[in-house]
């Protein structure tokens, strides 16, 4: 059992108390809610006559369903209103802080709450959403839950869980050109496994991690449940303080941060802590990682040929012989070359300010190739707004690119943002199940942002270290 | 709140259907699309649709009244299409089933499509936690004991199986084989308190100790 680790800390905190079925019942003190989970659960705590008992540490968004074209109410899709004026309505009852369209703070949850600096060092945090785990690169637990848990923590503010056990994941050195924090997790869950991280939290440590900026361990952590884990967090440091400074909940309150800065430290992680688990990864010698099949697990470095199904271990052999086939793809060659049709910047993963910038740098002055349709979709109208602001909008929609309006989009295909027929997407999101993006035949790849700047302009999956990258003057 | 009656889940009885595969996902589970909805009602018929149905139209979704589908579906070979195995409640499934997304859509529909109990080697955990929530147990056993009890399903598709949670086992065919139940999910489904809101409901009291003694938390009063 791990000892002395951020997560036993905070859970130490937050632990009310034990339940009859040996489960630990925790205190919840930040839910954020979206219009696709929680409808059904504001609908059992009707039908039981329940009111939200803490509506003042919850928070609602928009992300899923709202359109990133043309956001004129009523919308297009009669059931994307549907979903959206049904949250209006519950929070509207409960009295929930709604960032919705027209607050000019919407956006995907996963970005908004750390932009808005709800999300803050030694929280817990839910979310009827399994990318909540990104909360935790602020060193905060966070966990996505099911829609009777959410009935839970409307109801009573907790949840019920059982306590896990921590792997330390510690990437050394530093990261090369080109590399980027989606590699390094693309890299983790391509060794451990969709699975390995069953029954783990993920504490993600040093050099290389310590030396991302936090949209970097945002997107890490981001993709911990693609690795099994539920959860997974980055100590907070000064990185951590220095964003935190500037969000709406500290910047005009300096007096408020120091307050809280000795909590935040006092949950780190000790020096001495024990951990379940160790598993070290040498940052030095990552490249770029692509995936080739359709689980996140199926990822090889860009210049690494696709394994064959034989070589690796039993129970992966079928899936991934049906993957290679849907994917049309053949062991031995690399995914360099390999065509695509839609290029795809977005998601909760890789949709922050320093994403677009560095995909912006990549594509400044080229073209985005005639057989392909990209699109950019902010993670945030603030993202959107400052992206706005710098003229990474400009670059992008001169090279050819759609510049849309914030939202999930076509990371799961719920709006009409969606692949058709067997489309090739190079994409920024996690998930490359097939019927992810909207189309049962289309293929996901899987990449970090500039990679997906450079398939773009070069209609294939490309190294982007072979793209020359264009100054921005 | 008034006490309700949580039925305790000690064994589930039926007959069986194999959905085969490693990392089944919850977009295969249920797709997406078919989640626009405000209620899990009706969720059943859409339960492995893409798996099911070579739909003429990929955006093929519920009409108007979240009721039937668009109408160029052709059917294709899945168990859940077999008529033989048209009132399992028993599913019984292979490695990392349930994984991906938090959606509780995935569970729900599988349960309204007819599923009680599930016989798996290993479960995604956000899944597995979903299942519990709607009383649904999820128990494992080895592969060979899943394929065997896969190939038997096969053969017997009006043959009952009996999970039994309380003592771990599997039963059918004049065959008992143990399997593996989490804790804390037996303990709930056994005593019937896996409906966790009343339970910690009762417990209001501490609960503000404890978002009073966090530093963080300002509450409204
Ligand atoms: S961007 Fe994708 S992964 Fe993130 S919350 Fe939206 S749908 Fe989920």
């Amino acid at each position: 059992m791990s000892e002395g680790t951020l997560y036993d800390k905070v859970w130490e905190n937050h632990a009310v108390a034990e339940l009859p079925t040996g489960q630990t019942q925790l205190f919840v003190g930040l839910h954020l809610i979206h219009e696709v989970t929680s409808p059904q659960a504001f609908g059992m705590l009707r039908e039981r006559d329940l009111d939200v008992a803490y509506p003042e540490l919850t928070h609602a968004t928009v992300d899923h369903i709202v359109p990133t074209a043309d956001q004129s109410r009523p919308y297009g899709d009669d059931a994307a209103e549907e979903m959206m004026a049904e949250l209006e309505e519950n929070v509207r009852e409960a009295g929930i802080q709604f960032s919705d369209p027209n607050s000019g703070d919407q956006g995907i949850v996963h970005v908004i709450g750390p932009e808005q600096g709800l999300t803050q060092p030694g929280k817990t945090i839910v979310c009827g959403d399994s990318h909540t785990s990104t909360h935790g690169a602020f060193g905060a637990l966070a966990f996505g839950i099911g829609t009777s848990q959410i009935r839970d923590v409307l109801a009573t503010g907790t949840v019920a869980m059982e306590k896990q056990k921590v792997r330390r994941i510690e990437v050394t050195g530093e990261l090369g050109d080109g590399v980027e924090a989606k590699d390094v997790i693309l890299e983790v869950i391509r060794r451990l496994g969709t699975e390995g991280g069953v029954g783990y939290v993920y504490e993600y440590a040093g050099e290389a991690i310590e030396n991302l900026d936090m949209e970097g361990r945002m997107s890490i952590c981001n993709m911990s449940i693609e690795g099994g884990a539920r959860a997974g967090y980055v100590n907070p440091d000064e990185t951590t303080y220095e964003w935190l400074r500037e969000t709406d909940a500290f910047r005009d309150d300096p007096e408020r941060f120091e307050e809280l800065k000795p909590y935040w430290e006092s949950v780190r992680s000790d020096a001495d802590a024990e951990y379940d688990d160790v598993v070290v990864i040498d940052g030095d010698e990552l490249e770029p990682v692509v995936t080739w099949g359709t689980t996140p697990g199926q990822g090889v470095g860009i210049t690494q040929p696709i394994p064959s199904p034989e070589d690796l271990p039993a129970d992966k052999r079928e899936t991934a012989r049906r993957a290679q086939e849907h994917m049309r793809v053949e062991p031995g060659e690399t995914m360099e070359g390999y065509e695509i049709d839609v290029a795809f910047l977005g998601s909760c993963t890789n949709a922050r300010l320093p994403d677009l910038r560095r995909a912006a740098r990549i594509v400044e002055g080229r073209r985005v190739h005639p057989d392909v349709r990209a699109m950019v979709v902010p993670g945030s109208q603030r993202v959107q707004r400052a992206a706005e602001e710098e003229g990474l909008a400009d670059v992008f929609r001169e090279a050819g690119f759609e510049w849309r309006n914030a939202g999930c989009s076509m990371c799961l295909g719920m709006n009409e943002d969606q692949l058709e027929g067997d489309e090739a997407c190079a994409s920024s999101s996690n998930r490359n199940f097939i019927g992810r993006q909207g189309s049962k035949d289309g293929r996901t790849i899987l990449m970090n942002p500039r990679m997906v700047a450079a398939a773009a302009i070069e209609g294939e999956v490309t190294d982007v270290r072979d793209l020359k990258e264009v100054t921005v003057a | 709140m008034t006490t309700e009656e949580i039925p305790e889940v000690e064994s589930v009885t039926g007959t069986g259907v194999p959905v085969r595969g490693n990392d089944i996902d919850t977009d295969q589970i249920i797709p997406a699309r078919f989640m626009k909805v405000v209620t899990f009602d009706g969720l059943g018929e859409f339960a492995f649709f893409d798996q099911r149905f070579d739909s003429a139209t990929p955006a093929a979704s519920r009409d108007g009244d979240g009721g039937a589908v668009e109408a160029q579906d052709d059917p294709k070979d899945h168990p859940f299409n077999d008529e033989r195995f048209r009132d399992a409640s028993v599913m019984v499934v292979n490695a990392n089933f349930g994984c991906g997304s938090s959606r509780e859509h995935a569970p729900q529909a599988l349960m309204r499509w007819g599923i009680d109990a599930i016989v798996g080697e290993s479960f995604a955990e956000i899944f597995a936690g979903n299942c519990l929530a709607l009383g649904i147990p999820t128990v494992t056993a080895d592969t060979e004991t899943i394929e065997s009890l896969q190939a038997w399903v096969d053969e017997n598709p009006d043959g009952e199986i009996e999970v039994d949670v309380a003592a771990e086992t599997v039963t059918y065919g004049g065959t008992t084989v143990e399997v593996a139940v989490d804790d804390a999910q037996r303990k709930a489904l056994v005593d019937g308190v896996w409906d966790t809101t009343a339970l910690m409901k009762s417990n209001a009291d501490a609960v503000r100790a404890t978002a009073e003694s966090l530093p963080y938390v300002s509450l409204d009063d």
